[in-house]
């Protein structure tokens, strides 16, 4: 079937199965590499997307729930002036190491800054706690956060 | 704090936060064939015979009859095949390899080959296992005599169960064939033992193979030994099918059938005089799995790190390593004294608790100072700050008070806060540097003046890329964008041996250093040099003998202390952690940023160890926590409270006065963690991870006493 759908502000129309998984579909179609495949069951967020505004796993989201929505990545979400605080704060204090995680953190960040643009450090822990780190310990991550929102990054 | 200590940005950081670094399964697909393996399905079985179906245009099936050189995948012994012969020897074990074009299509070839076993029965439990594939002892002092003297004698059994890296990123692998020349590039951490063991596999030359290592998203140990095993099946397929053929696996098949933090028996017998331990005799029982892999060095790792951080003077340590129908097991950050790590803390709390004396105070008493010998009768050359530490932290986190406090409660809550010392021997264990590693680190200059680093280190989010590159600069006087350095590819890069061990900064960045120094002192502007620096052990190592087990083990020690704070809900069982705290000396930090970063990470790791990372093997030999749904690691909402500290005692022989850092968190953890819990419990702990289940079973059981 014809798919419409909106992938980082870019209307399209996607031909295939309403079964095929949107992880799959963004990463081998649109070379949107940047959304990892952790676990492929929906339990660590590597391959964190915004799909109308809800941080979703993209590997537990079918094709066919996808008609009409507004799908955002990691590669339409870096070219925003959010993202450039996330990444700054990011670098500061370390938030990065093996980097598989980053992209979908920086998802979560983005879908948690968006409806709560002050958040308290445990609100912090509340939105990224479906987003598995196993290098940080998450306190850099959270530092980061805490500090883009302080800095207004408003995604 | 030295200049080399202030943070900067990490040189991988854009990439990766971007999204655009690729790791193993981004490399584009045209022209790759996805390659899966056919695994047993049972324990221990006489392979009689696989019926492969017809296969389509341009799928492949490879097994052991299409090794080129030797069926073996070379690690430290023999033993693991490519590919199964006459028998398999765990549930996974591979059997053969399909390739080919549509991923669909290989999977239904998978479930379309019929195997003919004839089983055999598996041995799963490694304490009545009759193979020992190693057996280690080392004595120090008259230990039968101590015991003879002794007031008093104790005598417990401590396990520990297996623990899964979680790396984010699981095994993955491309193999390249091209004329004359076999390419694998992926997600490896240590790409010349993939180059040695595909050269065996393959039976050719040094320059028939190319090993280069992908973006890698975690290793923890996960990606030292595995690696090579992946590589040579992948690379079989490669050649059968004359193209490329790349393998990622699913998490399942990552956690199931790759290796894992070997499970533990110790039991231990102390003997007490006037108060203090005057001997120890410990018999150590690890659980190798089907192949020995890492095991012999893991081994060696557990035994000498027995008696943890204190001074025993008579001292006896015996510690086998008994193959099971089981996953082989493997490195694992810490690599064997973990295991260790935490009897010895645990049997040190209980004692001191039996004789009255806080088990903080007691192991205080007994901890090794500068210049006392060490388990193996080498030598603590160097400061041993723990006192400083324990001092520290203790004052940091109000120990002593909240210690007391939690001696009287009542109600539903019951909280206790535990504190454990720790060491990490930092670089490979015994001789192993100067007789196996023999590292060789290169540096070359364009005529431009930049400077590229030639190492075999690789980047798996521990920083190395920019650690290596800020000691370089630091000694050329160059700014870090003058600095070349990217992932290892063994046709470029000298065998500097592999990124493990936490010796990369402390013994390659060293090199580096020297390499750096010789550089900027014959500096020749508008010229191409290059400086090569080969690894010398330090004049004053006691050279360490492995028939004998006698001298210096390693030349320096990383020290660690930790503090973990809980409360448990005696009616459901479950934990908060209200704080977890490290105080951590590894020499001069490279890099603050990426040294806290990578304590808090193995912090957090140890806590899950403690706790929640629950795996089981069931009676078929099968792994059953083989998803994150089923495997808990923690989570940003876990820990919320976890602090490092500091503490700097420069090692001289280390670039800037570095020692080994990576592996130092997780190595302590579990006793500080336990000792909490016991003090919540009122009641002694002898296993990890210490479950939900386990806490409410053993509060209904002191209670009903």
């Amino acid at each position: 079937m014809s798919i419409p759908f909106t992938l980082n502000g870019t209307p399209i129309t996607w031909d295939g199965s309403a079964t095929d998984r949107l992880l799959d579909v963004l990463r081998a179609e649109f070379t949107c590499t940047g959304v990892k495949c952790g676990c492929n069951e929906g339990e660590c967020g590597a391959c964190s997307v915004i799909l109308d505004g809800q941080l979703v796993n993209s590997c537990m989201v079918a094709m066919g729930r996808v008609w009409d929505s507004e799908i955002t990545t990691i590669e339409g979400f870096r070219e925003t002036e959010a993202f450039q605080i996330l990444d700054r704060t990011f670098a500061e204090t370390g938030a990065v190491q093996c980097g598989f995680c980053t992209p979908g953190m920086i998802i979560a960040a983005a879908c948690l800054l968006q409806r709560n643009p002050s958040p308290t450090a445990a609100e912090i822990r509340e939105a990224l706690s479906g987003n598995l780190c196993r290098c940080t310990g998450y306190n850099a991550i959270i530092s980061a956060v805490d500090r883009a929102a302080k800095e207004g990054c408003r995604p | 704090m030295d200049s080399i200590s202030k943070s900067v940005v990490k040189l991988d950081h854009g990439p990766k936060v971007r999204g655009e670094a690729l790791y193993a399964p981004d490399h584009p697909m045209e022209g790759v064939l996805h390659g899966k393996l056919l695994r047993s399905d049972r324990a221990y079985a006489r392979l009689l015979s696989v019926q492969v179906p017809e296969l389509p245009e341009g799928y492949v099936f490879a097994d052991w009859r299409d090794v080129p050189g030797e069926n073996v995948v070379l690690l430290i012994l023999e033993d693991t095949p490519v590919f199964a012969t006459d028998t398999v020897e765990f549930l996974g074990d591979p059997i053969g390899i399909v390739a080919g074009p549509n991923e669909a299509v290989v999977d239904q070839i998978l479930s379309k080959i019929q195997v003919e076993y004839e089983d055999l029965p598996p041995v799963l439990d490694p304490e009545t296992s009759e193979t020992i594939f190693f057996d280690y002892s080392h004595q120090q002092g008259d230990v039968d005599q101590a015991f003879a003297q002794a007031d008093r004698i104790y005598e417990e059994t401590f396990r520990t169960g297996y623990q899964e890296h979680g790396y984010l990123e699981t095994n993955g692998l491309t193999a390249i064939p091209s004329d004359g020349k076999l390419t694998v590039h992926g997600s490896i951490q240590c790409p010349y033992y993939v180059h040695k063991a595909l050269k065996k596999a393959l039976g050719v030359e040094h320059e028939a193979v190319q090993v280069i290592q992908d973006v890698t998203g975690g290793g923890f140990g996960g990606k030292e030994d595995y690696p090579s095993i992946l590589a040579c099946q992948v690379a079989v397929a490669a050649l059968k099918a004359g193209r490329p053929v790349r393998t990622i696996y699913s998490r399942r098949e990552d956690m199931a059938y790759t290796s894992k933090r070997h499970p533990s028996r110790s039991r231990y017998k102390v003997a007490v005089k006037d108060g203090r331990v005057t001997a120890m005799d410990i018999d150590i029982l690890y659980n190798a799995g089907a192949y020995t892999t890492m095991s012999m060095v893991v081994l060696q790792r557990g035994v000498i790190c027995a008696n943890g951080v204190y001074h025993i003077p008579n001292l006896r340590v015996r510690g086998r390593s008994a193959k099971t129908n089981t996953v082989p097991n493997g490195a694992f950050r810490g690599f064997g004294a973990p295991q260790t790590f935490f009897s010895a803390e645990m049997i040190m709390a209980h004692i001191a608790t039996d004789l009255g004396i806080d088990p903080l105070t007691f192991k205080e008493a007994h901890v090794a100072r500068h210049g006392d010998p060490t388990s193996t009768g080498g030598k603590y050359h160097f400061p041993v700050p723990l006192l400083e530490m324990s001092e520290k932290l203790t004052r940091e986190v109000d120990y002593w008070n909240k210690r007391k406090e939690y001696d009287t409660q009542s109600g539903r809550y019951r909280r206790g806060i535990g504190f454990s010392f720790s060491f990490h021997g930092a670089g490979f264990t015994g001789s192993g540097e100067r007789d196996i590693i023999k590292a060789v680190a290169a540096l070359q200059k364009y005529p431009d003046g930049k400077v590229e680093i030639l190492t075999a280190g690789t980047e798996m989010g521990q920083g190395l890329l920019t650690t290596f590159a800020k000691i370089v600069a630091k000694e050329l006087h160059l700014p870090l964008n003058q600095i070349i350095i990217a992932l290892p590819d063994t046709d470029r890069v000298p065998d500097s041996g592999p990124t493990v061990a936490s010796r990369s900064v402390m013994v390659v960045g060293e090199l580096l250093r020297r390499a750096a120094a010789r550089l900027k002192a014959e500096w020749v502007d508008g010229e191409a040099q290059r400086f090569e620096e080969k690894f010398q052990e330090p004049d004053f190592v006691i050279p360490f003998n492995i028939e004998t087990f006698q001298g210096d083990a390693y030349p320096t020690y990383s020290w660690g202390a930790h503090c973990v704070e809980l409360e448990i809900d005696t009616f459901t069982g479950e934990h908060k952690v209200l704080g977890a705290w490290g105080c951590y000396d590894v020499g001069t930090p490279i890099d603050m940023t990426v040294i806290v970063g990578q304590m808090e990470g193995g912090l957090l790791q140890g806590i899950g160890y403690s706790h929640m990372e629950q795996m089981v093997c069931d009676r078929r030999g099968c792994i059953r926590s083989n998803s994150y749904s089923d495997y808990t690691m923690p989570t940003s909402a876990d820990v919320p409270n976890m602090g490092v500290m500091i503490h700097v005692e420069e090692y001289p022989e280390g670039p800037y006065g570095a020692k080994g850092a990576g592996e130092l968190p997780i190595v302590g953890i579990p006793g500080a963690y336990i000792s909490a819990l016991e003090q919540a419990l009122g009641a002694d702990v002898h296993h990890i991870p210490f479950s939900m289940e386990d806490t409410l079973s053993k509060w209904t059981e002191v209670q009903t006493l």
